[in-house]
């Protein structure tokens, strides 16, 4: 590793609390509180003021979309490495469809590259369950796995692998490298056209419903082959009440299965439909009340371990027309910190070591990223964010890093904003704008 | 929002779960729409959320006129009897004419832009704008620059540059017309989106209901606590979303019938009852409309076969028999002969089928005259 100088925290406030000094030298943090000044690395060292800012492990995303290779117009690597590091992100898992979809080791190595290149974050491709994506036989699983990318979460994400007998084999055989299975449960034959939840809305707005029973036969199911073939098994974006009791209940009579939910289900419904706009168009769909009330609950009692956001760019005329002829999919990575302030911390569900947990130590244990979801202490890696809990900010879509503007929460107020970024001792942002590529692979 | 506006639904949403989200901002929240004012001062104010272009709220000396008609929920009370009332005294107007044409807009260009084939729903229009003396251009998706791939938004635009008055919007998408709406400065009147709403066709259901049970009757519904049986495919039909929505604005009770694969999910939010029993319902009815069976929900297993859906669900004369001496029989068409109603009971007694189409034109005459009239005003 290049030698990174030396940076001198001030003020910061691990987890929402006692304020105290971060020395960070030579990738760790090297010495914390009063030492900090006395370490010989603090002489000369780059001040960065956190007076009253919170610190946290630099977040880490295990869903998200940078549409690159194929739909470099909506997103690329750099282009969503931007957008994650102004998030407060200094990891994103990739997922694999893309064009040509991430199911071969060559695939997963070239987006791990262009993840080096830039330099913001460290990007960790996902491989693809099955070859194309298309559900019919397994992909090359373990080159994926024994590739420079080292490959560890699989995840047909846009489809589910929805073959019970093809979803034991892909649970049983990434054992071998103690792989995940990241499902994306939507049983097909059950939303077969469907544009939004399945309920009052749905039913008044004419449009063909996506019921909360497709997501949770799907999960069912695959709790009961995780845990048949002892195996780890990852639920995305899960979205319904019904959803958050089969994980529960999984999870209690000791089936090894982990949960997601996304920043956007915690915090609209279905009613956003109304009016037709596409850019609320999403897969899962948004549900109701009750099933937010469920997904928070499910979050702040450790049900659900992860908030992931399932960042999903989009360009502009794939958004611009009818609903039924949209992309289903929205923005998230730069407003995901501030929906779980204002609907996990603002409410009190979370506290500031449950943010740390829910969005950066529990992704990375699951995804098996040995240097992210650290503690923040001594000789740990100088891997962090400093958020002001107490700002506020407008969304605009046009003002995000991202090359699209598909953002649902145009317009909104949130509070909570991202100030520094720092990877293994880089400043990725500092000031809220990207400071420079922070030689992630050197 | 304004008087005019009516969203029924605002009641069964739910409220907000906190502050941040927004939701309850989003909410138009008007649930009555004033039906207690005086007179039918005005055709219903449109605002959808989306479009937002009207209906800000406490305009002084009333609502802005109605910039659209995209849903029949756009309707209160006093600006659906308007429209009837408008569409009665259009037909008289034309009776009395040697060529039945009136001059009211003369040099306004109304565009049909149909996106999907409804030949009768278009020719309805047509006949419609011209009989106002308004320039019509028929712009269907077929062989035009659409079907290569144009967008609703490019062609929203080149309407927008021709100059358009008012846009009739026919689409295979619910909600085209809302996201149309957006993008014209013209009118847009949705005249069927996907499996959403048929507002004009609810209209002229009303206004031929009116005519058969209470006839003369202007200046209020005249279908108060009368019971409208509705049969058939609930789940797909915009004709049924928008009927359901204007009975009950105009006091009518509905009732649903239908298998319960074909009712939608929620419809216990609705103003409705429902049942099962179409025998039972129509022996209380004052009048039946019977829904089209799309071939595709036959093969969608929806329900097991056509002559079972016929056995339950169908109108013959024997269930024609048990409707009131006064009841009527309506569809919206085109028929499918054998499968939801015999042509015995489309042809025979009490069968207002033929006269919903002529009321069809008057129907939209009214709703095209208030519109590009500036609503109330240019109708007094």
């Amino acid at each position: 590793m290049t030698e990174v100088p030396a940076l001198l925290v001030t003020g910061a406030r691990p987890y929402g609390e006692e304020p105290t000094d971060l020395l960070l030298a030579g990738g760790v943090i090297a010495a914390t509180g009063p030492d900090a000044h006395r370490h010989p690395a603090a002489d000369g060292a780059r001040r960065l003021d956190a007076t009253g800012l919170v610190a946290l492990p630099g977040l880490v995303d295990l869903h998200t979309h940078l549409r690159e290779p194929g739909r470099e117009d909506a997103e690329t690597v750099e282009s969503g490495s931007r957008a994650a590091a102004l998030g407060g992100y200094t990891a994103v898992f990739a997922m694999p469809n893309t064009d040509p979809v991430a199911d071969t080791a060559g695939v997963v190595e070239q987006v791990y590259r262009l993840g080096r290149d830039a330099g913001l974050v460290d990007v960790q491709p996902i491989g693809a369950v099955t070859v194309g994506r298309r559900g019919e036989r397994l992909a090359e699983l373990g080159a994926m796995a024994t590739s420079a990318a080292r490959v560890r979460v699989f995840s047909d994400d846009g489809d589910c692998v929805a073959d019970p007998l093809l979803m034991r084999r892909a649970l049983e055989y990434v054992k071998a490298f103690d792989g995940v299975v990241a499902q994306h449960a939507e049983e097909p034959r059950l939303t077969v056209g469907a544009q939004l939840h399945e309920g009052e809305v749905s039913g008044r707005l004419g449009m063909t419903g996506w019921p909360a029973v497709a997501e949770e036969a799907i999960i069912a199911r695959d709790c009961l082959l995780a845990a048949h073939v002892g195996s780890r098994l990852h639920v995305c974006h899960l979205s319904t009440a019904g959803s958050v009791g089969l994980v529960a209940a999984a999870k209690a009579s000791g089936t090894r299965v982990t949960a997601e939910v996304t920043p956007h289900h915690l915090l609209l419904t279905d009613v956003r439909a109304e009016g037709y706009d596409p850019v609320f168009k999403v897969n899962p769909p948004l549900r109701t009340d009750a099933d937010v009330d469920a997904v928070r609950a499910g979050l702040a009692d450790g049900t659900i371990d992860v908030v992931a956001t399932d960042h999903a760019p989009h360009a502009v005329q794939d958004k611009e027309c009818e609903w039924d002829q949209a992309r289903p999919g929205m923005l998230g990575l730069q407003t995901a910190l501030s929906v779980v302030v204002a609907t996990m911390v603002r409410t009190g569900l979370l506290d500031w070591r449950g943010v740390a947990r829910v969005m950066s130590e529990a992704p990375a244990r699951i995804g098996g990223l040995a240097d992210h979801g650290r503690p923040l202490a001594e000789g740990e890696p100088a891997t962090l964010v400093l958020v002001d809990p107490d700002a506020v900010w407008t969304v605009r879509g046009t003002e995000l890093a991202s090359r699209s503007t598909n953002t649902p929460f145009e317009g909104m107020e949130l509070p909570g904003r991202v100030v520094h970024t720092v990877l293994r001792g880089w400043p990725t942002v500092v000031d809220g704008r990207i400071a420079a590529a922070a030689g992630v692979g050197v | 929002m304004t008087a005019g506006i009516r969203t029924p639904t605002a009641t069964s949403t739910q409220p907000a779960t906190d502050p941040a989200s927004g939701t309850a901002a989003d909410r138009v929240a008007d649930p009555v729409g004033r039906p207690g004012e005086a007179a039918p001062t005005t055709v219903g104010t449109v605002d959808t959320p989306g479009t937002g272009t009207v209906g800000t709220a406490g305009t002084p000396g009333g609502p802005p006129p109605a910039r659209h008609l995209l849903s029949a929920a756009d309707l209160d009370l006093a600006g659906a009897v308007h429209v009837l009332d408008t569409a009665e005294r259009l037909a008289q107007a034309i009776a009395g004419r040697e060529v039945p044409k009136l001059p009211t807009l003369r040099g306004r260009t109304v565009v049909n832009l149909f996106f999907e084939d409804s030949t009768r729903t278009r020719i309805s229009f047509e006949l419609a704008a011209k009989r106002l003396s308004a320039d019509v251009i028929n712009f269907s998706a077929k062989g035009s620059s659409v079907s290569k791939g144009e967008s609703l938004k490019d062609t929203a635009l080149t309407l927008q540059a021709m100059g358009a008055d008012a846009v009739v919007c026919r689409h295979p998408s619910s909600g085209a017309p809302h996201r149309l709406a957006r993008w014209v400065d013209g009118h847009v009147v949705n005249a069927g989106d996907g499996t959403h709403e048929h507002p004009t066709q609810a209209l002229l259901d009303a206004f031929t209901l009116r005519r058969h049970l209470a006839p003369g009757v202007t200046g209020r519904s005249g279908l108060e606590d009368r019971t409208v049986v509705v049969v058939g495919d609930v789940l797909h039909s915009r004709v049924a979303r928008s009927n359901v929505l204007l009975l009950s604005t105009l006091g009518a009770r509905v009732v649903l019938v239908a298998p319960p694969t074909l009712l939608p999910r929620g419809f216990e939010h609705w103003p409705v009852e429902v049942t099962y029993d179409l025998d039972a319902a129509v022996r209380r009815a004052d009048a039946v409309m019977m829904l089209r069976v799309q071939r595709e929900r036959m093969e969608g297993a929806f329900f097991p076969t056509p002559r079972e859906y016929t056995r339950h669900f169908g109108l013959d004369e024997r269930r024609r028999a048990l409707l009131p001496e006064h009841g009527v029989v309506l569809h919206p068409g085109p028929m499918n002969r054998g499968v939801e109603i015999t042509p015995q009971v489309a042809d025979g007694n009490g069968s207002v089928i033929v006269e919903q189409v002529a009321n069809g034109v008057l129907v939209r005459m009214a709703v095209l005259y208030l519109l590009l009239t500036g609503g109330l005003d240019g109708a007094r």
